[in-house]
């Protein structure tokens, strides 16, 4: 009789147990994601490189043009369009590009992302207007450092929670940097900072209080900037780390990967990113106050983020549009216009929950299948995980 | 001996989970700790792969004390973990999972690191066939063997095994538990944790019983096969 399994009989549940089940439908989900999100990759993969890079720089040059164009219905009414798009639609990509580094890549949920705009921003401020007159194209790189080791001060104790607690953590860190603007008056306190000087002019570009167009071309640069060099970060040794840590941490760990290290840098990256939004949102606004760093605004960057789709970048940055643009776009329905977004966004989730462009798996092309014979076909049978739909069937 | 735990104590927050346990694991064998749930045998590998930290005790490995080292470092010196359950990175192909086993390694893309890739093919073709496919579509069966075959990829001096049988059918049990006894034969050392105490004691050199965080008995597995108290509390009766 030792035959017989244990009397536990644990090894031999009718079904896997509730937590497997759990992770086993989002393990899924992630998958499925994945799959519909990499036919589309497929098919963009078609298209010859050539055509890939002409379609690339149209997009391009028609977004440089956008605020020249007079385009029938895109532009807001009621708010200038140029300043629209400098002052809040460039910025919020910028943002959402950071603050996917740390929620979309690596699986860190921070609720404060506000905190490291704001300390780009009140840098630039400092050095520029309150306590000194450097030029701001010198304060952008002081900016991005202060913040990542805001970052890495914040981080450093905090990364050793996970999930729930580190939402908390960042979210008191937002709170802590704007009431710290608020009241000391070195950091101008209430009033806040005004008279930050905009960046020189290259050329015929001027930046002058009423050149929206300058600041925005300038945003739209710096969205290139940082998108070419974050998506080479996705697919390097780095990005590779940040996805075994969001999928499973312990198993990363397992594999040998220093997990809080590579956690740490996504902090600092994602927070070096998000000072150079303050930093240009300083220059751009020319005046800031602790009032403009509250937690709605970290609320909307993650909606941003979320909207779009974690972990994908051209994704992330439509979300971002989305959420700078519509509010905007949509002013003349006046109060009621943010109780519509936000009826939005709730649509939005319930259809398409993995947000409107789904990640796509590590970017990186994989063999196609082969085909060798299945040996293992005859434990179909017999295994109950086999059973129950999804499993069996789904193929590459 | 490769490996050698010595009074491991450890806590979970106030709950002292180990108390006091000892065991070696020498090169090339296959150790296993038997019990039931909640005797400390999942904690007890934890700690050994780093995940837990240590209270009270030394961890050698190969003379080397690794009782305060990181988890990654471990395995870095040959120490690897095949986690329990479904410990796979859902959203990455087999291809990339098993590629994620090689993240100590340098050698990435070299012969020895296809002749490993070909090895992980050999002992579970069902990995074989479903490369490119994303990990967490796969069955619970499939999904076990490519933490294993992951874990293997980092070519462990010693692997660590939780629950490999857990939840799945008896057919697969065997086959699982038959390619272990194959990475064994192979030269790879193996520290196995198991419920189904019955196929862990036939494959293993020597096994360890655990209850409530305690070495109770230890002994040869064949000898504790036999024996009228396992047999009474782990195999069922007999």
């Amino acid at each position: 009789m030792s035959e017989r399994p244990p009397t536990t009989g644990t090894d031999l549940p009718p079904g896997p147990p509730p937590t497997a089940a759990a992770k086993l439908a989002f393990g899924e989900r992630i998958a499925a994601a994945s799959d519909s999100r990499r036919r589309f990759f497929a098919k963009w993969q078609q298209v010859p490189k050539p055509a890939r890079w002409v379609i690339g720089i149209l997009g391009l040059a028609f977004c440089y043009a956008l605020p020249s164009l007079n385009l029938p219905v895109i532009p807001t009414t009621g708010t200038d369009f140029s300043s629209m798009l400098a002052g809040s639609v460039v910025i919020y990509v910028i943002v959402a590009l950071g603050l996917n580094v740390v929620v979309g890549m690596a699986g860190l949920l921070d609720l404060g992302y506000v905190g490291f705009y704001a300390v780009g921003a009140y840098t630039v401020a400092v050095l520029s207007s309150q306590h000194g007159n450097l030029p701001w194209l010198i304060c952008l790189p002081i900016a991005m450092l202060v913040s990542m080791l805001s970052g890495v001060l914040l981080g450093a104790p905090t990364l050793r929670l996970r999930g729930d607690y580190l939402a908390i953590v960042t979210l008191g860190f937002g709170e802590i940097i704007r009431l710290l603007a608020q009241r000391f008056d070195w950091l101008g306190a209430t009033p806040g900072i005004s008279n930050i000087p905009p960046p020189p002019n290259i050329g015929p570009i001027h930046f002058g209080v009423l050149d929206s167009k300058s600041f925005y071309w300038l945003g739209l640069t710096m969205v290139v900037i940082v998108y070419f060099f974050l998506s080479r970060l996705e697919r390097s040794r780095v990005g590779r780390a940040w996805t075994a840590i969001r999928e499973d941490e312990d198993a990363a760990e397992l594999m040998g990967v220093p997990t809080f290290k590579f956690k740490l840098w996504a902090f600092a990256i994602g927070a070096g990113v998000g000072g150079m939004a303050g930093s240009l949102y300083a220059t751009k606004t020319a005046f800031i106050l602790p009032q403009n760093f509250e937690l709605k605004l970290s609320i909307l960057f993650l909606a941003a983020v979320v909207l779009g789709g974690p972990g994908n970048m051209p994704g992330v940055v439509i979300g971002a549009v989305v959420v700078a643009y519509l509010p905007e776009r949509f002013r003349f329905l006046d109060t009621s216009r943010y109780f519509w977004f936000g009826v939005a966004l709730v649509v939005m989730m319930i259809f398409r929950p993995q947000g409107l462009l789904p990640r796509r798996q590590h970017g990186r092309q994989v063999e196609p299948p082969s085909d060798d014979p299945p040996p293992f076909e005859d434990v179909r049978e017999g295994d109950p995980d086999l059973e129950g739909g999804a499993h069996g069937t789904a193929t590459a | 001996m490769l490996l050698e735990v010595n009074d491991l104590h450890v806590f979970y927050g106030r709950i002292e989970a180990i108390k006091g346990i000892s065991f070696t694991v020498g090169e090339g064998e296959i150790v296993t700790l038997i019990g039931a749930n909640g005797a400390g045998k999942s904690t007890t590998l934890k700690t050994v792969s780093g995940l837990r930290p240590v209270a009270k005790g030394t961890i050698t490995f190969d003379g080397q004390d690794i009782t305060k080292m990181p988890a990654h470092k471990r395995t870095e010196l040959g120490i690897c973990q095949a986690p329990e359950g479904r410990g796979i990175f859902p959203g990455m192909s087999v291809l990339e999972n098993l590629d994620m086993g090689c993240w100590t390694r340098k050698d990435r893309k070299s012969a020895a690191y296809k002749s490993d890739l070909e090895r992980v093919f050999e002992l579970f073709p069902r990995l074989a066939e479903r490369k490119s496919q994303a990990g967490g579509s796969m069955s619970g069966g499939e999904q076990q063997m490519l933490t294993i075959g992951r874990a293997l990829m980092s070519r462990p001096r010693v692997l660590l095994l939780d629950e490999p049988s857990m939840g799945l059918a008896p057919m697969l049990i065997t086959q699982i538990f038959d390619i272990i006894t194959e990475i064994n034969r192979q030269g790879t050392t193996v520290l196995l944790v198991e419920q189904n105490a019955a196929q862990a004691l036939r494959r293993a050199h020597r096994a360890y019983v655990l209850e409530t965080g305690l070495v109770v008995k230890t002994d040869e597995a064949s000898k504790l096969l036999t024996d009228p108290a396992v047999q009474a509390a782990y195999l069922g009766g007999a």
